[in-house]
């Protein structure tokens, strides 16, 4: 048998295709929050509720509706876009003449709402969530094998990704976007609706996360709390990418990720703690974070 | 002259503190009006009370005859006016041609790309570098070039040749005659009084929060021992 560090290539590939898929999840979140605080400099506590809000709306419209997966992976997305639009626009825009702090403490009541709300309604344990049949089952690559859905999942994951960063470097609603993160005064002295864009905004960093959700059902099971477990480790992919950062998002996401997943192999102890670790040593070296302004 | 924007009685405040108190002024249609006034007397505060970007404001200010108080500011440059703002605003992020596109259109008749890159040169051969990686002369052609493509019937300047090389302030003032020419209006702060006094029409001068004088740039010889008091030219 084959073997890499003294560790035989089917489970250093398993658990690297692990990190992958993980990493895909770090990667869509991360990106949908770094797109909130770069325009909004609001940290959104309420990501984590909003990627299980996405994973409950498909389970739901799947339970009540009939409506399949790959409906689910576009109207969940929209649906809590609205609703995330609908936030922005009745709540959160009240707080930005205000400290940052009150941003983030809305988003933290706000979680603690909408996930206090499922867990009374649905209760804490979690709801399976079928594979879609035509992604079911996996191949033999000769080295491992691959759930067809996990690889599926990292493909659309980083097509998200990719296009996300698309829309933000290479569009005219993107450039407005950077420009305001800038200065949102001189942006709407140019005629740009700066608030509408903003809610935008919030809706498009919601419908990330619910996306993001939504890809999540068949792989975890869909509980209140699936949101709550992720964030954390989340934020710690933001802050090493570095606040605000698109791209810093989506590279830091994988790569942690990956990172996870081969400290699993290798050192398995320390595979819940490898993330905060790399996160502590980052901020030592770099305060900005990898792909930071300053960095 | 037919008055595109008239200032009647125009009141402004930061906060608590009484900025503006009762400013008169009228830019007529093609007209170059400059506003002089030493630093600190509120030169600054008109033009951005007139864009809205100050918003606590009170008196008259119409565009056109239209009352533009209750305007929002992302809808003042719809109207038709449109800033280019003391400290240049080019966006670090952007690259030269994406700060160039980046104000919508608002109305025809705005200078198309290829003629605005005839104007400034320099811009086309820096279209992909970022913004902020141009010198300061360019930056600020690299503002009003932005603007002009928008198709604003307003120009407002707010000190065009602060630290600028003289070179690069005589290339400014060959483009607003150019502007001039094309029929543009253009109301401009500046505290450069010899570029001033060779480009507009007429002249405001400001005091404590308000116009304390206007005169057309032919009374020009006859005010000066009074612009020498009042700004120390």
């Amino acid at each position: 048998m084959m073997m890499i560090f003294g560790i035989p290539l089917q489970a250093f590939l398993g658990q690297l295709l692990i990190g992958l898929i993980n990493g895909s999840f770090y990667a869509l979140l991360s990106l949908g929050l770094a797109v909130i605080f770069g325009l909004l400099r609001v940290i959104n506590f309420a990501h984590g509720a909003q990627y299980m809000l996405g994973a409950f709306a498909a389970l739901l419209l799947l339970s009540y509706l009939g409506i399949n997966y790959w409906v689910a992976l576009i109207i969940a997305p929209l649906l809590v876009g609205l609703f995330g639009a609908i936030v922005e626009r009745t709540m959160l825009s009240r707080l930005y003449k205000l400290d940052p702090l009150y941003g983030l403490l809305f988003t933290f009541g706000l979680a603690l709402t909408i996930e206090g709300t499922f867990r009374y309604l649905y209760g804490a344990a979690g709801q399976p969530y079928s594979v879609p049949p035509a992604l079911a089952g996996g191949t033999n690559l000769g080295f491992m094998f691959l759930p067809i859905y996990r690889g599926w999942v990292v493909v659309v994951s980083l097509v998200a990704c990719i296009g996300t960063w698309l829309l933000i470097e290479k569009t005219r609603l993107g450039a407005y976007l950077r420009a305001a993160t800038e200065d949102t005064v001189l942006v709407q002295a140019f005629g740009i609706n700066v608030p509408l864009l903003l809610t935008l905004t919030y809706g498009l960093g919601s419908a990330l996360a619910a996306f993001a959700g939504v890809l999540a059902a068949p792989i975890y099971q869909v509980s209140p709390l699936m949101g709550t477990n992720i964030i954390i480790v989340v934020f710690a992919v933001v802050v090493v990418g570095g606040m605000g950062s698109i791209m810093g998002a989506i590279v830091t996401g994988y790569m942690l990720g990956i990172a996870e997943g081969l400290t699993k192999v290798f050192y398995p102890e320390a595979s819940n703690i490898v993330i905060f670790v790399i996160m502590a040593v980052v901020l030592l070296l770099r305060p900005a974070g990898l792909f930071g302004k300053d960095a | 002259m037919k008055p595109l924007l008239q200032l009647g009685n125009l009141n402004a405040w930061y906060g608590e503190s009484h900025v503006l108190h009762g400013v008169d002024m009228t830019v007529g249609e093609g007209e170059m009006v400059t506003i002089l006034g030493r630093n600190g007397v509120g030169k600054t505060t008109t033009l951005r009370t007139i864009m809205g970007i100050i918003r606590e404001r009170k008196g008259e200010i119409r565009f056109d005859g239209r009352d533009m108080l209750s305007v929002p500011l992302h809808r003042t440059a719809h109207a038709g006016i449109g800033f280019v703002p003391e400290e240049r605003g080019i966006f670090a992020t952007l690259s030269v041609e994406e700060n160039l596109m980046l104000p919508p259109v608002v109305a025809e008749g705005g200078m198309p790309l290829d003629e605005i890159y005839e104007l400034f040169p320099n811009l086309l051969e820096r279209r992909t570098s970022p913004g902020t990686k141009l010198s300061g002369g360019e930056q600020q052609m690299l503002a009003m070039a932005r603007i002009l493509r928008t198709g604003v019937r307003l120009l407002i300047l707010d000190e065009p040749t602060e630290g600028l090389a003289p070179v690069i302030v005589q290339r400014i003032g060959e483009v607003l005659k150019k502007l001039k020419a094309r029929g543009m209006t253009v109301l401009l702060v500046e505290q450069n009084f010899r570029f001033a006094s060779k480009i507009a029409d007429r002249f405001y001068l400001m005091d404590h929060g308000k116009m304390v004088a206007d005169f057309p740039v032919a009374q020009l010889p006859e005010r000066m021992g009074m612009l020498n008091t009042v700004l120390g030219v």
